[in-house]
């Protein structure tokens, strides 16, 4: 049996945490736009479309997150897709990053004032340039910030992929802790190093928020 | 050959899904009533004078903010017997949502009581109120009125978040969902009507809490 020393766990544990930002960045970057899509459609105004997105949001925001992901990894095979727990991660992720970011952003849009909407619409534009041109750039400057708050959210909801067996950096620390036997030092460390991913987008997304309340002074 | 859905292999478990749905229950009342509390403490902290209490506040809350629920978990049933803290299963799920649920809480108070209008202070101050009356009747209550809202969705979180419980053997909703399909291999199934209690926890939860809310907040208003 070989002895772990601190740097040998917190070697491991950086080794793993790769993955974990890894399965943020693409459940966040696919969330997103899927995200984007679902925003469009929902505010090109069709109401059974509208109830449609509704109901997809409520149901992401009103199951749990592990639950998601357990019928994605069972659901898939039984429809002839084998899923290893990777794809199923990134799939259950990106669902769940596109339901809050799609309702994230389309408070940023409705906050955009109607007259933006006909005065566009008096200049003769059709819905997808005044989505372009007129309300996206506003929104957007809006949505920045609870989108980069709502980061922490995925990077944290990464954890939870552990469960279905995808070895990221809780499961890699359930690991080391059946070999080493120290779970007070690995589950500190893994906790640390979630603490560094997240903690500067956290202040990063403060930060941002401050800026814009002086912009809107 | 198509796969054949038998959502009755589950009817037999009915009761281990209902003392699933029971314990959830358990820990999201226990959680958010203990986790509400130690978040108006929090709050208070925050906004009381005392710096070093405030900043010791701070540092707890941004802790738990910044890492994942099923760590918080771990480290409290795995890492805290190193230090002698043993807890049953029951115990450590508890205890990691109050923490969690804590943090949360003081932050989203704290953002309701700094809404809190100085002058009304002032008032209460030149009606020779002492702190802990001012904090009583003239912050705390209207800034739980105020952020009622955001408080009920983290706490519909919260009882979401629980499913992960299941981890240390918690015996919750997931776990008994986890158990029946180690059983009958019907996981699709079993995880589906799991999801579908979840969605009708959660509504009936927000339920509750706009119910409870508007009874806390609009019915003595008046008085």
């Amino acid at each position: 049996m070989s002895e772990f020393t601190l740097w040998d766990i917190v070697y491991n544990l950086l080794l793993a945490a790769r993955w974990t930002v890894l399965l943020s960045l693409t459940a966040f970057v696919l969330g997103g736009i899927v995200g984007l899509l679902l925003l469009m459609v929902r505010t090109a105004g069709n109401p059974w479309v509208m109830r449609l997105v509704r109901g997809y949001v409520e149901l992401f925001q009103g199951t749990p997150l592990l639950m998601q992901l357990f019928i994605v990894f069972f659901g898939l095979p039984l429809i002839g897709i084998d899923v290893s727990p990777w794809i199923a991660a990134m799939l259950g992720l990106t669902l769940f990053t596109s339901a809050f970011l799609t309702e994230i952003w389309r408070g940023c849009v409705e906050s955009i004032g109607l007259g933006q909407w006909e005065a566009s619409a008096s200049l003769g534009m059709n819905f997808r340039q005044q989505m372009r041109y007129i309300i996206l750039p506003q929104a957007l400057r809006i949505a920045v910030p609870p989108t980069v708050g709502f980061s922490v959210q995925v990077v944290k909801g990464t954890a939870v992929a552990s469960i279905i067996g995808f070895v990221e950096l809780t499961k890699a620390g359930t690991m080391i802790t059946n070999a080493t036997y120290a779970p007070f030092t690995v589950y500190g460390c893994v906790a640390v190093m979630y603490f560094l991913i997240c903690f500067p987008l956290s202040l990063y997304a403060r930060h941002l928020e401050g800026k814009l309340r002086h912009v809107a002074r | 050959m198509a796969y054949k859905f038998d959502f009755g292999a589950i009817v037999p478990h009915w009761e281990l899904l209902l003392d699933g749905v029971v314990l959830t229950t358990e820990l999201t009342v226990i959680g958010a009533v203990v986790g509400v509390s130690l978040g108006t403490l929090g709050a208070w902290a925050r906004a009381s004078r005392a710096p070093v209490i405030s900043q010791i506040v701070g540092i707890y809350v941004e802790l738990i903010r910044n890492t994942p629920f099923l760590v918080q978990l771990f480290f409290i049933f795995f890492g805290l017997p190193a230090l002698g803290v043993k807890l049953s299963e029951f115990q450590a799920a508890v205890l990691a949502m109050i923490v969690n649920l804590g943090a949360y809480s003081t932050e989203i108070i704290r953002a309701g009581i700094l809404a809190i209008p100085k002058g009304q202070i002032e008032a209460a101050q030149s009606l020779a109120m002492n702190r802990v009356q001012i904090f009583r009747y003239v912050i705390i209550r209207p800034a739980l009125k105020k952020i009622w809202p955001a408080l009920s969705s983290q706490i519909v979180i919260v009882m979401l978040g629980s499913s992960v419980c299941s981890q240390i053997a918690a015996e919750e909703l997931t776990f008994a969902a986890n158990y029946i399909q180690a059983v009958n291999f019907r996981a699709f199934e079993v995880y589906f009507v799991a999801t579908a209690l979840y969605l009708a926890m959660s509504v009936l939860l927000r339920w509750v809490l706009k119910i409870f809310g508007n009874f806390l907040f609009e019915r003595r208003s008046h008085v």
